[in-house]
């Protein structure tokens, strides 16, 4: 039989340091309701959707009453709806998001992704139509999460699509202004998307999928830096060390968990994302786990490189533990998910340059920041622009989530709710990015050798 | 199916009376047990082969923690395979 101790380290991480499994997603295709109809195209996703989600949220329940550890999130992504939606007659594409939201409702999920496109080397109909209907799509759905894609290792960088993206930030910030822009919130511009993530709000359903698979994010922020509290003042070896194993037991719970639900759901099993995923709550940080390290406050010198250890040992430690793995896989940073991001950048030590540091040995990328309400389209844009080369050089993918909170100025702080938590309002630059991003066109993949 | 019933409260008479007994009603069989005292801690874990009992899981995670309660005392079951998980390869 087990032992105590065992019995009780793992009791301890679920009750003490909050190790969950952070989402179980269904990831369905959508591949099979085209129709020139947009009224019967909307109609066959919301059918599909509620009847191969029909009872993901239930069994979530039952496999976390069984097993005695919280799944806090059940969640669906979808094929990229301008794929979908692609052959319907119509110019408007809310009425997909308006099926996505009832459908997610009708599931009892909390949110749902892949109103999405792909982009990275140029716009479709279908494309041009979505990315024109994401700022209404987000304001009148509760549930549905958008992404677009601008750029990849392969295909260099769509700045077409970047300063289009600008744009829709802004729109959709100015169309839910009496929420401080939450609609931002639901709206992620990536580099290098990946087919199979379960976080949100990156979340689709790609291509190269099957119809319907089970992906699994686990989540230990709280568990790591307990077990780094028990080394202090010791090599960064060990340090290594001791992150490694405990990636490996906390992806081995989401192992079984994502076996358990696939099994039970008559899904294929996907990936399980490696990811450390922090919330608001205390004790669940990653900037909490990098101060542990050492680095006095997060965003101070030896930020960058605590976190380049951090990640790295996550990823070998939980590669070993799981049979497939995917998604993002890495440690997130979002700022207003992240109780010690949060208090770093409102005594000013985290600052959005040092932020894009960090994105280049992590994952994703500028992650949940409000910015100034009055900061232009183009700044946004140049920010895209930035964050993807990264990912592009890099091989890996970097996402940008930002809130132009309208009204709002350096030093207010806007209130998300929930998981997504408080963003304070940081300063960007203010000098113009105006005659870069109007350039428009591409810029060519880059050369994948002579590196330096 | 196995699975690991951990209880933890302050020690007085009847813990191990009253679990087992919530048990038998249930027909839930107790395969090892392994129990301490500290510093007048009662903790203890069992596993269990909840295969024949004559109620759904759900109910006896309810019957168990109604019986935590009446002993004023943690009652928690969970399912082998999530320490299995992580603790054996």
């Amino acid at each position: 039989m087990l032992n105590q101790h065992e019995i009780f380290e793992t009791l301890n991480m679920i009750d003490e340091q909050h190790l969950d499994i952070r989402t179980i997603t269904m990831g369905i295709s959508l591949r099979s309701c085209a129709h020139p109809d947009p009224v019967i195209c909307a109609e066959k996703m919301y059918d599909k959707i509620t009847k191969y989600a029909e009872n993901l949220v239930k069994t979530g329940e039952e496999i976390e009453k069984e097993m005695g550890i919280p799944i806090i999130n059940k969640r669906i992504s979808v094929t990229p709806i301008a794929i979908a939606a692609e052959s319907c007659e119509t110019e408007d594409y809310t009425i997909f998001a308006k099926a996505l939201d009832k459908a997610a409702k009708e599931c009892g999920v909390n949110f749902i992704g892949g109103f999405s496109a792909l982009v990275q080397k140029g716009l479709t109909i279908g494309d041009r139509k979505l990315i024109k209907s994401i700022p209404e799509a987000l304001a009148v759905t509760d549930y549905v999460c958008s992404s677009v894609n601008v750029g990849s290792t392969r295909a260099g960088i769509n700045m077409d699509a970047v300063k289009l993206m600008g744009e829709t930030i802004k729109q959709a910030a100015e169309r839910t202004k009496d929420r401080d822009g939450f609609g931002c919130a639901k709206l992620v511009v990536f580099c290098n998307a990946v087919e199979d993530n379960p976080f949100m709000a990156g979340a689709f359903h790609g291509v190269g999928e099957p119809e319907c698979a089970i992906n699994v994010g686990v989540s230990g922020p709280g568990v790591v830096y307990h077990a780094l509290k028990g080394v202090k003042g010791q090599p960064f070896d060990v340090v290594a060390e001791t992150i490694k194993k405990t990636a490996f037991k906390i992806t081995r719970m989401g192992q079984l968990i994502a076996c358990e639900a696939s099994k039970r759901l008559g899904a294929e099993f996907g990936i399980v994302d490696l990811s450390l995923a922090p919330t608001p709550a205390i004790g669940d940080s990653v900037a909490r786990i990098l101060e542990e390290i050492g680095v006095g406050v997060c965003g101070t010198h030896g930020t960058t490189a605590a976190l380049a250890m951090l990640n790295d040992a996550v990823k070998k430690g939980g590669v070993m533990a799981s049979s497939h793995v995917g998604g993002l896989s890495g440690a997130f940073i979002p700022v207003s998910e992240d109780e010690g991001m949060i208090a770093a950048a409102q005594q000013g030590v985290l600052t959005l340059d040092k932020l894009e540091a960090m994105t280049c040995v992590c994952s994703v990328g500028l992650d949940m920041i409000a910015v100034p309400g009055d900061t232009s389209a183009e700044t946004i844009s140049a920010i895209i622009a930035d964050e993807a080369a990264i990912g592009m050089i890099n091989n890996k993918t970097t996402a940008v989530r930002i809130i132009p909170a309208p009204g709002k100025k350096v030093g207010d702080s806007i209130e998300m709710g929930g998981l997504l938590g408080t963003a304070p309002v940081m300063p960007v630059h203010g000098e113009s990015s105006v005659d870069f991003i109007n350039r428009g066109g591409r810029i060519p993949a880059p050369l994948n050798s002579l590196k330096n | 199916m196995n699975a690991i019933i951990t209880v933890v409260g302050k020690d007085k008479v009847g813990i191990m009376a009253g679990v087992c007994v919530a048990l038998q009603k249930i027909n839930v069989n107790i395969l090892d047990i392994s129990q301490t005292v500290m510093q007048n801690m009662f903790t203890m874990n069992m596993l269990v082969d909840v295969e024949k009992a004559n109620v759904s899981y759900p109910q006896i995670v309810e019957a168990l923690d109604a019986e935590g309660e009446r002993l004023g005392v943690s009652i928690r079951i969970q399912r082998e395979d999530i320490f299995n998980a992580m603790h054996r390869i």
